[in-house]
C-alpha cells in the first residue's frame, strides 16, 4: 500500500436540478480508499449511495447535474473533467441488474471481446483466448460454449459473472459495485461475493462495494461508509463499526433488521417516520426527525463528520457517550424528542 | 427435497382451515414439453397460524400461492379451504369464496392502480360486495381498516398512490386485502422491496393486523431472516418440490434437509451460526421442464447416492417426536 491513496474524495456534492429545486443527492461527502482495500457504502435509498458512485465515475452526466468538491484518483482531479478514458482500464463499475446491464440482442462473447479490443488493442482470438480465461476465473462451465449465447440463455447469477468478467476485462484499479447482488437468490449472492473477493485479493483492485444490507457489507468490507440523506454519517473500519457504532442511525438501523437468532414473532425496531426529502432536507442533522436522541442542538446545526481516532460520526450526541445518555433520558422524561418524535418511557434497543 | 409424501400433514382433529394435498402445476411450453412448477406439494395451514414458504426464484413457492387462489386453477390436487374444495368450484361459487382469501403482493406501486384514490382503491371490494350481502359493510369499516393500517383516512378520500412511499402503498395494499374480513391473507413476497427500516414497520403492521382480525398467513419470501420472524412453521420448497417443513425454531435450529442447511449457510447475518465459507451451492438451478429423476436436489446435493436418481425420497418426521419433516434419504439428522 502506498501512502497516496488511489481514491480522495473532499466534500464531494451532487446536485440534480428539479422544478422544485435543486436536490442535494450527495451533499459534502468525504473519504479516501487505498488500493487493494474495499470499502462498503451502506445506505437505504435515497441515501445517495449510487449517486456518490455514478458521480466518481462520472455517469451521472446531464444538465440538470451540479458538482463539486474534489476528488481525486490517483492524484489526478476528475470533477468536473471528462472522466470516460478513465473508464475499463482504471475505473470499472459492476451494476444492480445484469438483466437490463447486457445487451440483450449481442452474444455475451462480443460484449466481453469489446472492452478487451478497445482498451489492450488485442486481436480477435487473442481477445477471444482472455475472454475464456476470464470466464473460468468467474466461475462460468464450459466458457467456450457460453461465448455464443445471448444474454436471455444465461440464468441471473450467470449474466452477474459476465457483467464481472467485462468489469475485469482491462484490469481496473478501481472496481465499484453498485449492489451486485441485490437481485440475486442468497446462495448465489454468497457465490458472486465469494468470487469478487477472491479476485479483488488476487488483482490488487481497489473496491467500494455499495449495498443497503448491513449483513453483506459486514463480512467483506475494510471499511464502512454509512449515508444518510446525501451525507456520511458514520465512517469505521468494519469491526469497528460493529462493536462500537457511535451514530444513532447506524444503530437504529441494525436493530430493525430482523436476525436469524431472533424468536419467532420477536417485535421488529423499526425506524419511524420516512426516508428525508432531498430538495427541502430538514434543517440540522438529516435524521433527527426519526432520532431518538434528538435533541433542540440538531433541529439547527449540521454535525459534521466528527473524528474519534479512525472512526468517523456526525453526531452531537453519539452512541455510547454521556450526552447521549442525558438526551435518551430527556426525551424519555418528556415523552418526545426535539422534533416531536413520541419516545416510549422504558424503549430498548 | 425434492420428495412427495403427505405424513407431514396435521391430522383432522386440529384446526386446519386451508389444507393443499398433492398440488401439482404444469404449463405447456409447445412441442408438447411441460414446466412442472410445481409437483406434488401437500401442506396445510391451521387457523391463526403463519406459514411461511422460502426458496429461491424458480422453487414454485409464488405459483404454489397463486393456485390456492386458483389464478390459475392447479392442473390437479386438491385445495380444501373451509371444508369446501375449491378445485371444484366454478365460476359463481368460486367468486363468492374469494373475500376469504386475499393477497398481497410484491412490488407495492404497481399493484394498485395509479389513477385511482387510495380511498377508493380500499374500498373497491366492499362497493362490489354489499349489494350481495346487504350492506353488511359500510363506510366506517373503510375508515378503520385504513386507519387500523397506519394512515390517515381523510387524506386518503383525496390522495393517489404516487403521493405515498413504497412502505405507505404496502400499507394500502393490506387495508384492501383487510377490508373485506379475510380469512386468510397469502402475502407473496410483501416487504422484498422496501427499506430494511420500513420492512419492520410492515412486518411488526402486518403482526398487529394478524392479532387485530385473527388472520391465518401464508408468508412467501425469500428472505429467510425475514421468515423466520414472522412464521410459526416454514416450508422450504426447491424446484417444484417440498424439501421441509416444520416449526421455524426447529428448522432453523438443525436443518435436517442439505438444501436447507445449504441456504442457512449462505444468509449473511452476523449472528449467523450456521454461516460457512466451506459450503456452497454448486451448479445451476435444473431445467424445470425436464427435472432431474428421484430426488429432484442431487444434482446440486452434497451427499447424494445412487438411491437419489432412483428413488423419490418420501416426507418423514425428524426423531425426537418435535414438528419437523424432511424429504430426504440422507437427511442430515435423524429421522423416525
Amino acid at each position: 500500500m502506498t501512502d497516496t491513496p488511489l481514491l480522495q474524495v473532499s466534500d464531494y456534492r451532487v446536485g440534480f436540478r428539479t422544478p422544485r429545486g435543486l436536490a442535494r443527492a450527495v451533499d459534502g461527502v468525504s473519504f479516501t480508499l487505498h488500493a487493494g482495500k474495499t470499502l462498503g457504502i451502506v445506505g437505504e435509498s435515497g441515501s445517495g449511495k449510487s449517486v456518490l458512485n455514478r458521480g466518481i465515475m462520472g455517469l451521472a452526466k446531464s444538465a440538470h447535474q451540479i458538482e463539486s468538491g474534489s476528488v481525486l484518483f490517483n492524484g489526478a482531479e476528475l470533477v468536473n473533467q471528462d472522466r470516460q478514458a478513465l473508464w475499463g482500464d482504471e475505473i470499472s463499475m459492476i451494476f444492480q441488474d445484469p438483466m437490463t446491464s447486457l445487451n440483450p440482442v449481442m452474444k455475451v462473447g462480443k460484449q466481453v471481446t469489446e472492452p478487451l479490443r478497445l482498451h489492450l488493442n488485442l486481436s480477435k482470438s487473442d481477445a477471444t483466448e482472455r475472454v475464456v480465461e476470464l470466464f473460468t476465473a468467474v466461475g462460468i462451465p464450459s466458457p467456450r460454449e457460453r461465448l455464443k449465447q445471448y444474454p436471455h440463455e444465461l440464468s441471473g447469477g450467470m449474466r452477474q459473472r459476465v457483467m464481472i468478467a467485462i468489469a475485469l476485462a482491462a484490469e481496473p484499479e478501481l472496481l465499484i459495485a453498485d449492489e451486485p447482488t441485490t437481485a440475486l437468490d442468497v446462495t448465489v449472492q454468497k457465490f458472486i461475493l465469494d468470487l469478487l473477493m477472491r479476485l479483488q485479493a488476487d488483482r490488487g483492485m481497489a473496491m467500494t462495494l455499495i449495498t443497503h444490507d448491513l449483513g453483506v457489507a459486514g463480512g467483506r468490507t475494510d471499511e464502512i461508509l454509512v449515508m444518510y440523506g446525501g451525507r456520511v454519517m458514520e465512517h469505521a473500519e468494519t469491526d469497528d463499526l460493529f462493536s462500537n457504532m457511535r451514530h444513532p442511525y447506524t444503530e437504529a438501523l441494525l436493530a430493525s433488521i430482523p436476525r436469524l437468532d431472533h424468536a419467532k414473532h420477536a417485535r421488529l425496531n423499526p425506524i419511524p417516520g420516512s426516508p428525508p426529502d432531498i430538495i427541502e432536507p430538514p434543517a440540522g442533522c438529516r435524521f433527527a426527525p426519526r432520532c431518538r436522541y434528538a435533541q433542540d442542538r440538531c433541529t439547527t446545526e449540521l454535525p459534521e463528520l466528527d473524528h474519534d481516532g479512525n472512526h468517523g460520526y456526525s453526531c452531537f450526541y453519539p452512541v455510547g457517550s454521556d450526552a447521549n445518555a442525558e438526551a435518551l433520558a430527556t426525551n424519555q422524561q418528556r415523552g418526545h424528542t426535539a422534533t416531536g418524535l413520541q419516545i416510549r418511557a422504558k424503549e430498548t434497543v | 427435497m425434492a420428495g412427495s409424501g403427505t405424513a407431514h400433514l396435521r391430522s383432522g382433529d386440529e384446526n386446519v382451515i386451508l389444507s393443499v394435498e398433492n398440488l401439482v402445476v404444469e404449463f405447456p411450453v409447445g412441442k408438447g414439453r411441460v414446466v412442472h412448477a410445481v409437483s406434488n406439494v401437500s401442506l396445510d395451514v391451521l387457523e391463526g397460524e403463519t406459514l411461511g414458504l422460502v426458496g429461491e426464484s424458480g422453487c414454485g413457492k409464488s405459483t404454489t400461492a397463486k393456485a390456492i387462489v386458483q389464478l390459475p386453477p392447479p392442473t390437479s390436487g386438491s385445495i380444501v379451504f373451509d371444508e369446501t374444495d375449491l378445485t371444484d368450484l366454478k365460476n359463481e361459487d368460486l367468486r363468492r369464496m374469494r373475500p376469504k382469501i386475499q393477497m398481497i403482493f410484491q412490488d407495492p406501486v404497481s399493484s394498485l392502480n395509479p389513477r385511482r384514490k387510495v380511498f377508493d382503491i380500499v374500498s373497491e371490494g366492499i362497493n362490489i360486495w354489499n349489494g350481495g350481502r346487504g350492506g353488511e359493510f359500510t363506510e366506517d369499516r373503510i375508515v378503520e381498516i385504513i386507519e387500523a393500517v397506519g394512515l390517515d383516512a381523510e387524506t386518503a378520500r383525496t390522495k393517489r398512490p404516487h403521493e405515498y412511499s413504497g412502505g405507505q402503498c404496502q400499507r394500502i395494499s393490506v387495508a384492501r386485502a383487510l377490508v373485506l374480513d379475510p380469512k386468510i391473507v397469502i402475502c407473496d413476497e410483501p416487504v422484498s422491496a422496501l427499506d430494511v427500516s420500513v420492512q419492520a414497520q410492515v412486518i411488526n403492521m402486518l403482526e398487529d393486523m394478524k392479532t387485530r382480525y385473527g388472520l391465518t398467513l401464508l408468508f412467501i419470501s425469500h428472505d429467510l431472516s425475514v421468515v423466520k420472524n414472522i412464521s410459526d412453521r416454514v416450508a422450504v420448497m426447491y424446484l417444484g418440490k417440498l424439501c421441509e417443513i416444520g416449526d421455524g425454531d426447529l428448522l432453523y435450529q438443525s436443518p435436517a434437509h442439505p438444501y436447507t442447511r445449504l441456504l442457512l449457510a449462505a444468509v449473511p447475518d452476523p449472528s449467523n451460526k450456521h454461516a460457512s465459507d466451506s459450503e456452497v451451492l454448486a451448479g445451476e438451478l435444473p431445467s424445470p421442464i425436464d427435472p432431474p429423476s428421484g430426488c429432484r436436489f442431487r444434482t446440486r446435493c452434497p451427499n447424494v447416492q445412487e438411491i437419489c436418481a432412483e428413488q423419490e425420497p418420501q416426507m418423514a418426521q425428524v426423531a425426537g417426536g418435535g414438528d419437523q419433516w424432511v424429504a430426504c434419504h440422507f437427511p442430515l439428522v435423524e429421522t423416525v
